[in-house]
């Protein structure tokens, strides 16, 4: 069912776990479709310093995320934006046909962090604009 | 501990014993006939395969031999006794009623027959996924054909009240069948007192091959053909008898209705041993099926946080088998249908566990399997978005 490349992902994942001082956090899925990735990362100048993850799922799940992290590590926000389910698809090798949408949960993931990143920024922005005009 | 195996998944299937291969074997090459064929080596085999009549007859306290239908396995004899059962009698009506934790070998057959035409009723369960009589007696109606329940659930372990379920259906004039595949071997069966029309049956449950089970239909009854092509089994399924099989089947089925107590009293100590491990060790647990009323060898575990699919691969990792009917392992990518008939929410249902245990279950074998489940809850709670605080 799974190649033995995602089930040493799965079972040793790099970039497993919270992080502290992340100044983004992305989270997509729901417990009842049975996947819910979150991606923390820490962004400084605009390139993406460090990446890990938390993920409630299946093996592929868990992969996928480990994955994307890789992926998006050392990139600068734009191109990580560029990353998709099928490079991550491509890291794995191969998935089960139900699976796939691991891997796309995976890509909405980084999307999402990196959403989250921007919306931080922007709210950090007013804050600073309210204070100016004040 | 590396390389060690343990396996924890006997309600999906088990190894075949010894007296039963043993009884198995000579079919193969020696006692190799046609139990069809008129000459000696056909009389030869046709004799073996009255002798696992009579002990399946005798098993299950069957009137007659002749009502014991052998088939290739639970699902088949589920299906014909469905959908054979619905097509003889539609004439008298086309309402079925069976309930919504059957296995699907049941509910997929009654899917087949809404289509042409058939009415089903799909009774809901309590928590502890016991049907509800009262629901049942609201659910008869004047065309209602067929009850089919379950006498144990595979997923949760849960024991129906199939004598009840049956008495009231004979009382509406309604015919009773059971899919008994879980409960041959674990709990009592005697189709004459507990007034059971048809039931099905497998051999490799009980440390019998695969690919070969049984339909206990009660003589008089009518039943329209699944298989059709030959004069076996008096002309009600074709194909020629699998006599190996069928020789181990009624084997095992002697020694498993033998030995049902002692089997249950062994497990029973298994089953309390790991569930005080598993409780001393992990919190947030959750515990499914009926506390009393349930077969020992099915133990089924909700661990909070996580998803029952990783699990399973991490405790296969490390030599631990054992199954999930959740999301993962079925494409439907849909929870357990029968943990959610039973109430149970998502997020939990996602994260069950089936561990069957055997008969040669050690308490060995039970300290290492959960030695190792310790360390893979651990595992997948670390990494895990839900947290203890964002429980509700």
């Amino acid at each position: 069912m799974y190649s033995k490349k995602v089930l040493s992902i799965f079972q040793n994942p790099k970039n497993a776990g919270g992080m502290k001082g992340a100044n983004a956090i992305g989270k997509v899925g729901n417990s009842a479709c049975g996947d819910i990735m979150k991606i923390y990362l820490l962004i400084e100048n605009g390139i993406i310093k460090d990446a890990s993850f938390k993920t409630f799922g299946c093996c592929a799940a868990i992969a996928s995320t480990d994955v994307a992290c890789d992926l998006i590590k050392g990139k600068s926000i734009e191109d990580a934006l560029k990353v998709t389910n099928q490079q991550v698809f491509d890291v794995l090798g191969e998935l089960p046909p139900n699976k796939i949408h691991c891997s796309v949960l995976a890509e909405e993931a980084i999307k999402a962090a990196i959403n989250d990143y921007y919306k931080r920024i922007e709210k950090s922005s007013k804050k600073e604009k309210k204070s100016i005009d004040n | 501990m590396a390389g060690r195996k343990v396996y924890l998944d006997n309600a999906a299937t088990t190894y075949v014993s010894s007296e039963v291969l043993n009884e198995m074997l000579p079919c193969f090459n020696v006692l190799f006939g046609n139990p069809n064929s008129i000459h000696s080596f056909g009389r030869e085999a046709s004799s073996i395969v009255d002798r696992a009549r009579d002990r399946i007859a005798t098993a299950i306290n069957a009137k007659d031999s002749n009502e014991i239908y052998f088939t290739s396995g639970g699902s088949e004899a589920d299906n014909w006794a469905v959908k054979g059962l619905a097509h003889a009698y539609s004439f008298k009506g086309k309402h079925i009623i069976t309930s919504s934790i059957e296995h699907h070998a049941v509910l997929d057959a009654c899917s087949v027959l809404e289509k042409e035409g058939f009415d089903i009723t799909y009774l809901p369960v309590d928590k502890y996924g016991l049907v509800n009589i009262a629901e049942l007696l609201h659910a008869i109606r004047k065309d209602t054909i067929l009850i089919s329940i379950m006498s144990v659930n595979n997923e949760v372990g849960t024991i129906q009240n199939v004598k009840t379920i049956a008495k009231i259906a004979h009382e509406n004039n309604i015919l009773f069948h059971t899919d008994a595949v879980q409960a041959l071997g674990a709990v009592k069966i005697d189709v004459q007192d507990m007034e059971i029309d048809a039931l099905s049956i497998s051999a490799h449950k009980i440390y019998g091959p695969k690919g070969c089970g049984a339909l206990y239909l009660k003589n008089g009854l009518k039943i329209d053909n699944l298989i059709d092509g030959g004069s076996q089994e008096r002309g009600k399924r074709g194909g020629t008898l699998n006599v190996p099989a069928i020789a181990g089947f009624g084997k095992a089925v002697e020694i498993a209705v033998r030995d049902l107590s002692v089997n249950q009293q062994k497990l029973k100590i298994i089953r309390e041993y790991f569930l005080s491990k598993v409780r001393d060790n992990i919190d947030y647990i959750h515990i499914n099926g009926h506390p009393q009323q349930k077969v020992q060898g099915t133990l089924s575990i909700s661990f909070e946080m996580i998803e029952g699919e990783s699990l399973l691969m991490l405790l296969d990792l490390d030599g631990v088998a054992v199954s999930t009917s959740s999301a993962c392992t079925s494409n439907s990518l849909q929870p357990s249908h029968v943990l959610k008939a039973m109430g149970i929410e998502d997020e939990i249902a996602q994260g069950t566990v089936r561990f069957s245990f055997g008969k040669n279950t050690s308490k060995a074998d039970v300290d290492y399997a959960v030695e190792v489940l310790i360390n893979s809850v651990k595992k997948l709670r670390a990494i895990s978005p839900i947290t203890k605080a964002g429980r509700r």
